[in-house]
């Protein structure tokens, strides 16, 4: 008998609050969970990828690290390689030199690259995309240079040998398998990602997408894009630096080629495979890159980089978007859940 | 004489730019009283843009002065006149094609608070930014579409989201840049209406190329040409100045 007047606003209709809108850009998705949940059950499974595994972790982050720079702040760059570089350096000179303890080494290792990112970032505040890919990539080269000169320190082009990693904390000791090793990179890679997750979604990094978006109408508004950049670079440098100390943690060897050319456009190849600009990209290119890589060379041991290119190229011309769109229909809806602007 | 200092939102004293040879902008000295809306008109080539661009502190003057609110800021940093009262709104939209207008206006106001660089808390928490940023909005009727990607809003909104993402800077002197220009025929009228309900403590410098919209919003112009102060005036002398027509008409409107 008591029946209530009908509600004027037709049910589930309703428009959200501009708070809750906003807000609801930061909400987790069912398949960000599915993602992790995924990534830390392949510790129980395939103990013999585990060393592979280890690999794309730590290309994910590094890929992570560029994504940060290059989808929301807009900075393009060739030289990542320099700061996964000085990581690397570090995280072997101070298991050399008596600090034997990865997590201790891993943060020591990413304040000196993020050291080297800060100083090196006030020469990209100016600049069209051009100078920024010279000048990144000179960087990178200037480091190279640098690591196989100075041979008394890292070891020249033979490489850094005599470093000895202890258990993890203390407790966990690295095995053979790379079971420790993977577990070890994809812990620290989630909670970096945490992190970056929550930078983006802040103010902060909606006036990083503003700058990437119109530099001319930041300023205007009264952002001063110059501290902002030089923040967002050396946090980068800084993710950088601890992918470049994971693997060499996990390796227990440093050469010349964590500085290579080829290490900074690898970065950059996986970013064009991912997509940038909603964080996954790094990680989902970082696993298509490596089962590329790793198929391809099982299957042809001399031409895959042939194929390799065969295939970015085809990626680019045709775009990731479309191919997406026709290949890969059923990842699409995935990408888009998981928060990709244009999946 | 600092009584009428008080009363100026906006002097420029002597102000000039040189590109290489050319001079773009020579010694135009142009006072804006407070309160008022005040014009730039001038045709194609005059050094408008220039100006605007000296004012706002894009380019540097090669010399002269530029006193917002009787303050000096010939030396201070574009963003540091945005922090004294200064904004704008671009001829051609200048906006974040990527973001929502909700979006766009909240980082204007959460900058002007200093809040803007807070890289812990979620953007959408700090509700007096999000309240202001939708009043705002509702006011310059993008309500209904604050929740839009910009780049798909038809022209009209975005005019209108040009100006109210200069108003989110809470301007005592906004600076409009032919705001009407482009905007089709049935979304004029809201433009218009926006402009003519600015606020009356905001002092508007309007640089506009319609003799319409100039004159029944303007209460003094004055008119640049080939980078000098050419004529200034009421609204009635300047659209009766002979020399005026002349340089609006064509050589041939002397004789």
């Amino acid at each position: 008998m008591l029946s209530k007047p009908p509600s004027t606003r037709p049910l589930g209709a309703q428009a959200p609050s501009p708070a809750a809108f906003l807000q609801a850009r930061a909400a987790w998705r069912w398949p960000e969970i599915l993602f992790w949940i995924s990534a830390f059950g392949l510790i129980l499974l395939f103990p013999n990828r585990h060393l592979l595994l280890n690999e794309i972790a730590i290309l994910g982050l590094f890929a992570l690290s560029l994504d940060l720079i290059l989808g929301y702040a807009g900075i393009v760059s060739l030289g990542h390689a320099a700061f996964f570089g000085v990581g690397a350096y570090a995280a072997g000179l101070l298991a050399k030199h008596g600090v034997s303890e990865p997590v201790t080494g891993l943060l020591l290792s990413g304040a000196a690259a993020g050291l080297v990112g800060f100083l090196a970032s006030f020469m990209i505040l100016r600049g069209t995309d051009l100078t920024r890919l010279m000048v990144t990539l000179g960087v990178a080269l200037i480091f190279h240079e640098l690591a196989n000169r100075l041979d008394w320190i890292t070891g020249g082009a033979d490489g850094l040998l005599g470093i000895s990693v202890g258990p993890i904390l203390g407790r966990f000791d690295f095995d053979f398998a790379g079971t420790t090793a993977y577990t070890y990179s994809l812990t620290a890679t989630f909670l970096l990602f945490l992190l970056a997750r929550r930078i983006v979604h802040s103010p902060f990094g909606l006036s990083l997408k503003a700058l990437k978006d119109n530099h001319l109408r930041a300023a205007t508004i009264g952002i001063a894009p110059n501290r902002r950049i030089v923040a967002i670079y050396t946090l980068a440098a800084v993710y950088a630096g601890m992918a470049g100390a994971l693997l060499t943690q996990t390796t227990q060897f440093v050469s010349l080629e964590m500085l290579d050319f080829a290490r900074s456009a690898d970065a950059l190849l996986v970013l064009v495979i991912g997509g940038s600009g909603y964080l996954y990209g790094g990680l989902i290119g970082a696993i298509a890159f490596k089962l590329m890589k790793d198929t391809l060379s099982a299957m042809t041991p001399a031409y895959w980089i042939f194929w390799m290119g065969f295939i970015l190229v085809i990626l680019v011309l045709i775009g990731r978007d479309r191919l997406m769109a026709t290949l890969a229909r059923p990842f699409a809806p995935l990408l888009k859940l998981l928060g990709a602007r244009r999946p | 004489m600092t009584l009428a200092h008080q009363t100026l939102a906006l002097q420029t004293l002597g102000l000039s730019k040189s590109f290489g040879g050319f001079r773009a902008n020579s010694d135009i000295s142009l006072c804006v009283a407070r309160g008022a809306r005040h014009a730039l008109i001038g045709p194609n080539g005059a050094g408008k843009t220039t100006f605007i661009n000296l004012l706002t502190g894009v380019v540097p003057a090669t010399s002269g002065t530029v006193r917002l609110l009787d303050e000096d800021v010939t030396r201070v940093s574009q963003q540091g006149r945005v922090k004294r009262g200064m904004a704008r709104t671009y001829q051609i939209n200048q906006l974040f094609a990527d973001l929502t207008p909700i979006e766009t206006v909240g980082l204007a106001i959460a900058e002007r608070e200093g809040a803007g660089a807070r890289w812990w808390s979620r953007v959408g928490q700090n509700s007096a930014v999000v309240d202001e940023a939708e009043a705002l909005l509702t006011r310059m009727k993008l309500g209904e579409v604050m929740m839009w990607r910009t780049a798909t809003l038809p022209y009209g909104k975005q005019r209108l989201l040009e100006i109210a993402l200069a108003m989110a800077c809470k301007p005592k002197l906004l600076l409009l840049d032919e705001p009407a220009a482009g905007v089709p025929e049935d979304e004029r009228h809201d433009v218009l209406d926006s402009v003519e309900a600015l606020p009356q403590d905001v002092t508007v410098l309007l640089i506009e190329h319609d003799m319409e919209l100039v004159f029944s919003f303007a209460d003094r112009i004055s008119v640049l040409v080939q980078g000098q102060l050419f004529a200034e005036g009421g609204v009635e002398e300047i659209s009766t100045d002979p020399r005026v027509k002349a340089v609006y008409l064509g050589e041939d409107a002397h004789v």
